[in-house]
């Protein structure tokens, strides 16, 4: 989204964004309320560090309990796509792609059309509108993720199994991707599904982000002759940080879901290029197999998969932040 | 007040609301433990296969013996089997029996009490044959789970059906996704029929299906079959009853093809019945008798031998008699098979083991 | 896009493609409504499915009746309901003022680097499976106590609720304009004043959606509550024993093989959604009005 429509940076301190340079240093400064500006300082490290703190529990209680699964497959689990509880061979290489892949379809399908309603909401439609509009799509949220997994298995995957996915696979079959079987449960379905419920979440911080743009900019874009097009360009690249953090929420919520997942994608662990055929997601598998797995091998090896999911997570967000990083450089954030 | 940031103006009153509710809730926990009734209060979870049955005996028996509240949740048999072992809860229901091995592992001794019967049934969905039943044997079951039977029109398929019109369609295979006692059985029985499967694949609460596709849960395999045409899959007979699927006629161990139903489980219990070993462990899949249905399996209730809590034990003992006796008159309603005399009586000696304390905790 | 003039104050010649960036800036227009009508034709199409099934059986009884065995007549969700309520209390409790006090400190105090650390973590967290939390909270809480409890199912819930409340509130509190910062500092408030009265007090709608957001997914979850609150079929309002919740429920109930179940677990949803909407109803009214 190349804007040559970019404000000078003249709003930032040099330091970057915060109020003060240091902390210690400003807390000094203002020596008689010290004591109590230390509290709150302290009090909301504590708290922030007891969320950091309870992520470094859980990974240390996964760890603990996958150490047989490590100890007898070693690296081999990230690369193998057998999953055989009955004679005890597992990998996790199938589910990892189905993850991925699932994930990266779900954003691809819901942050464009998410951003869109949030332009709509803010820059375009009329206020009486808007709230409406914006509170009936926090609703879908309100919606538990086991009936999405209905509604996709008796809703949307006979019609996509009907009306979508034959045209697209006669019209572009010569693609592998769109080759195979196309009965409705796979890894597009997933996707589609994992979208609808990530919208809610990317659109409701991304509408109060762009909100919260001063109209400065969009007027001072205006007055330089822009059209409603243009101007939005320049709003959406004052607000990158925040939908960056917009959709790294979103995308939590795809890569942890359950319940709908396991119920359209068709729990199959294979690696295969078709998008229509079926796959199987690390926490489907887990939600799945996790309260009936017999051994101690078999539970420690549903563990490692959610020590891999971490990693995955990781991942991404390195990656999300390094874009984020790379994109936001030069331009400043818009803060009067 | 005034000058109150508007977010803590709704958490304040959020914040107060929620302690009063939570200070009600605990003072209502401290009454109710002196309130001198002997009601007493106990949670079972495990297989969800008998949880409709089950949740008709505790209401019925709760009308019997009003102090006596029953609960249980179908977290699956493996969750159930895992919280009996971890004494989260007092008492679990399993289809699959404990391995030597998970029985070690618990802290005390447990003990398999057959509560009722059910079974698998092979389910299937061809629209040119509405209204046909059609007939399976072990062969071709494993044949079509194991990718070597592909047709609807297969020869052996035919063989079994003589004068059906099988199309010549791709069967669709659905199984199982998570871990469940369906399964179990299923794959019990086809390893008892088919080396090759024995061999492949094998048994148990989960494996790695050759073909096809996995739908979560007994609905959604009912789903998934009633949506795609040509399909065949493995659900409990009341999923397939409830839902007005087609089920087919299964051969057994003396070659007939027989229906399930509610009797021919119950003939499948009693025709193992002399050869179910002490602890009362035993699959009956494959079970010998003409008239009996193969893909048919006990349910349990696990129990601890020895109980901790004599209040909490008696109430149990109490009503695992009545669910053994009086308890199975209900089971054909919901279409459940009720447990053969002779399984009713080794129920009854398990039952009378149970102590507190060394002495017996059943007096009746 | 052809532009005159130098490189630090562009503009825009006229005519030259003035007709085109016009046509653009239609289609995009046109587009963005489109997405919008595409997603409310959606949740409609899903409330629609949702209500067909389960409108006949949302009676008055339905809402205070405890759930009956199967053939019975009479049922209903009462118990869940209130174990619902509970549980999101117990959750937004904990939850709640944990992360938005998490969420001050990521936008206000922290330090590049330990802030970054910290941030990160946080984000992680929003990506754990709801079965791995259920899970970890069963090995913490209900294991050691040796029973399930409807705290274990709000501590699992709060779990879940904690990182959302975190970021969005650090992402609206960055929003804020450090004007106002300033101005509140110059005329002599003290810090916490300052973040509490005057930054979060202008961030509180949108800290407010933050929160509404997590409240949303967490009466969503079924999976933790499966191994930390369970269920139970008679009302209870102890928080020390299971209690019973309109998720599990639904999930239950869906689960099943009777007719008359599911179209229970679809009026189930109806109330749970309903639920919702009357809490986030209720919260930002009461945050827009000052806004």
């Amino acid at each position: 989204m190349a804007s040559s429509i970019t404000p000078p940076n003249t709003y930032e301190p040099a330091g970057g964004p915060g109020p003060f340079p240091s902390v210690g240093a400003r807390t000094r400064a203002l020596f008689p309320s010290g004591f109590g500006d230390w509290v709150f300082k302290y009090s909301t490290l504590l708290f922030a560090i007891g969320i950091a703190g309870l992520v470094v529990a859980i990974i240390v209680s996964m760890a603990q309990n996958s150490t047989l699964s490590v100890a007898k497959f070693g690296w081999s689990f990230l690369t193998n796509t057998t999953w055989d509880p009955v004679h005890e061979q597992f990998g996790a290489a199938a589910f990892t792609y189905g993850t991925v892949v699932s994930s990266v379809l779900a954003l691809l399908f819901a942050v464009p059309v998410s951003l869109g309603i949030a332009v709509f909401l803010v820059e375009q439609a009329p206020r009486r509108l808007s709230y409406p509009v914006s509170f009936l799509i926090q609703l879908l949220a309100a919606i538990p993720s086991v009936v999405y997994g209905m509604w996709g298995i008796f809703v949307l995957a006979p019609l996509l199994r009907t009306y979508v996915y034959p045209p697209i696979q006669s019209a572009l079959g010569f693609l592998p991707i769109f080759q195979g079987p196309t009965n409705g449960l796979g890894l597009m379905t997933a996707g589609l599904i994992l979208a609808v419920m990530i919208v809610p979440i990317v659109t409701a911080v991304s509408t109060d982000v762009l909100r919260a743009v001063p109209d400065t900019q969009r007027e001072a874009a205006f007055a330089m002759g822009a059209t409603k097009w243009e101007t939005t360009q320049v709003v959406l690249g004052a607000a990158r940080s925040g939908i960056s953090g917009a959709v790294i929420l979103g995308l939590g919520r795809a890569i942890g879901e359950t319940m709908a997942v396991t119920m359209v994608i068709g729990n199959r662990p294979e690696i295969s290029e078709h998008l229509f055929g079926p796959s199987y997601t690390i926490s489907a598998a887990i939600a799945n197999e996790f309260t009936e797995a017999t051994s101690e091998l078999y539970r420690h090896s549903l563990v490692e998969l959610g020590l891999i999911l971490f990693i995955i997570t990781f991942v991404i967000n390195v990656l999300a932040r390094l874009l984020v990083w790379t994109v936001t450089r030069g331009q400043g954030s818009a803060r009067a | 007040m005034s000058r109150m940031p508007s977010v803590f103006r709704v958490l304040l009153p959020l914040a107060l609301l929620s302690c009063t509710g939570l200070i009600l809730a605990g003072c209502k926990d401290a009454s109710s433990n002196n309130s001198g009734a002997s009601e007493v209060r106990l949670q079972g979870a495990g297989a969800t296969f008998p949880n409709p049955l089950y949740q008709k005996w505790f209401s019925e028996y709760n009308k019997l013996h009003s102090n006596a509240k029953f609960d249980y949740q179908s977290i699956g048999s493996g969750g159930g089997i895992k919280q009996i072992s971890s004494n989260t809860v007092d008492f679990a229901g399993s289809d699959a029996t404990m391995t030597d091995q998970q029985l070690q592992e618990a802290p005390a001794e447990l003990l398999h009490i057959p509560s009722v019967l059910g079974a698998v049934v092979m389910t299937y969905n061809i629209p040119t044959l509405s209204g046909t039943s059609l007939k399976f044997s072990g062969d071709t079951i494993s044949g079509i789970y194991l990718g070597n039977i592909k047709k609807w029109n297969d020869p052996k398929l035919v063989a079994d059906n003589p004068g059906v019109n099988l199309p010549a369609a791709d069967i669709t295979v659905v199984s199982r996704s998570d871990g469940s006692g369906t399964t179990a059985i299923f794959t019990d029985y086809l390893s008892k029929v088919s080396p090759e499967w024995k061999d492949k694949v094998g048994a148990g609460t989960s494996v790695k299906w050759p073909v096809g596709l996995s739908a979560k849960g007994s609905e959604g395999v009912t789903g998934q079959v009633k949506q795609s045409p040509n399909s065949i899959g493995y659900v409990e007979l009341i999923y397939a009853e409830q839902n007005k699927l087609p089920y087919a006629d299964v051969k057994n161990a003396a070659g007939q093809f027989v229906r399930p139903s509610i009797q021919t489980v119950t003939n499948a219990a009693a025709g193992s019945a002399s050869s179910i070993p002490a602890d009362l462990r035993v699959s009956i899949t494959n079970a010998p008798g003409t008239d009996a249905y193969p893909i048919s399996t006990f349910t349990y209730f696990l129990v601890y031998k020895d109980q901790k809590d004599q209040a909490k034990g008696k109430a149990l003992v109490d009503f695992l008699w009545w669910a053994t006796h009086d308890g199975q008159k209900m089971a054909p309603d919901l279409i459940y098979a009720p447990l053969p005399a002779e399984v009713v009586q080794k129920d009854e000696e398990k039952i009378r083991s149970i102590t507190y304390q060394g002495s017996p905790l059943y007096k009746g | 896009m052809a532009v005159s003039g130098s490189a630090e104050f562009p503009v825009l010649t006229a005519d030259f493609n003035l007709r085109r960036r016009k046509l653009k800036s239609r289609v995009m227009t046109g587009l963005t409504m489109a997405c919008a009508v595409l997603l409310i034709g959606i949740l409609l199409a899903i409330l629609l499915y949702i209500s067909a099934t389960g409108i006949r059986q949302l009676s008055l009884g339905f809402l205070v009746n405890n759930p009956k065995p199967v053939g019975e007549s009479g049922s209903g969700i009462a118990n869940a309901i209130v174990g619902t309520f509970i549980l999101i209390a117990i959750a937004t409790v904990i939850g709640l003022p944990v992360g938005i006090m998490a969420g001050i400190y990521l936008s206000e105090f922290a330090s590049s680097k330990f802030g970054r650390v910290v941030r990160f973590l946080i984000d992680t967290l929003t990506g754990v499976p709801s079965i791995v939390v259920g899970v970890f909270a069963w090995t913490v809480i209900v294991h050691p106590m040796g029973h399930f409890s409807a705290l274990a199912g709000g501590v699992g819930l709060a779990i879940i609720m904690m990182p959302i409340v975190a970021r969005t509130t650090e992402e609206m509190i960055k929003l804020v304009p450090h004007s106002l910062r300033e101005a509140s500092l110059a005329l002599g408030a003290p810090v916490w004043r300052m973040s509490l009265g005057v930054v979060l007090r202008t961030a509180a709608a949108g800290v407010a959606t933050g929160a509404m957001l997590a409240i949303a997914r967490i009466a969503g979850e079924t999976a933790p509550l499966l191994f930390t609150a369970l269920s139970y079929n008679y009302m209870s309002t102890d928080i020390n024993q299971p209690i019973a919740s309109l998720t599990y429920q639904i999930y239950y109930y869906a689960g099943s093989p009777y007719e008359e179940w599911h179209s229970m677990a679809w009026a189930a949803t109806l109330v749970l959604v309903g639920m919702i909407l009357v809490i986030n109803v209720a919260v930002l009214s009461v945050v827009r009005r000052r806004a």
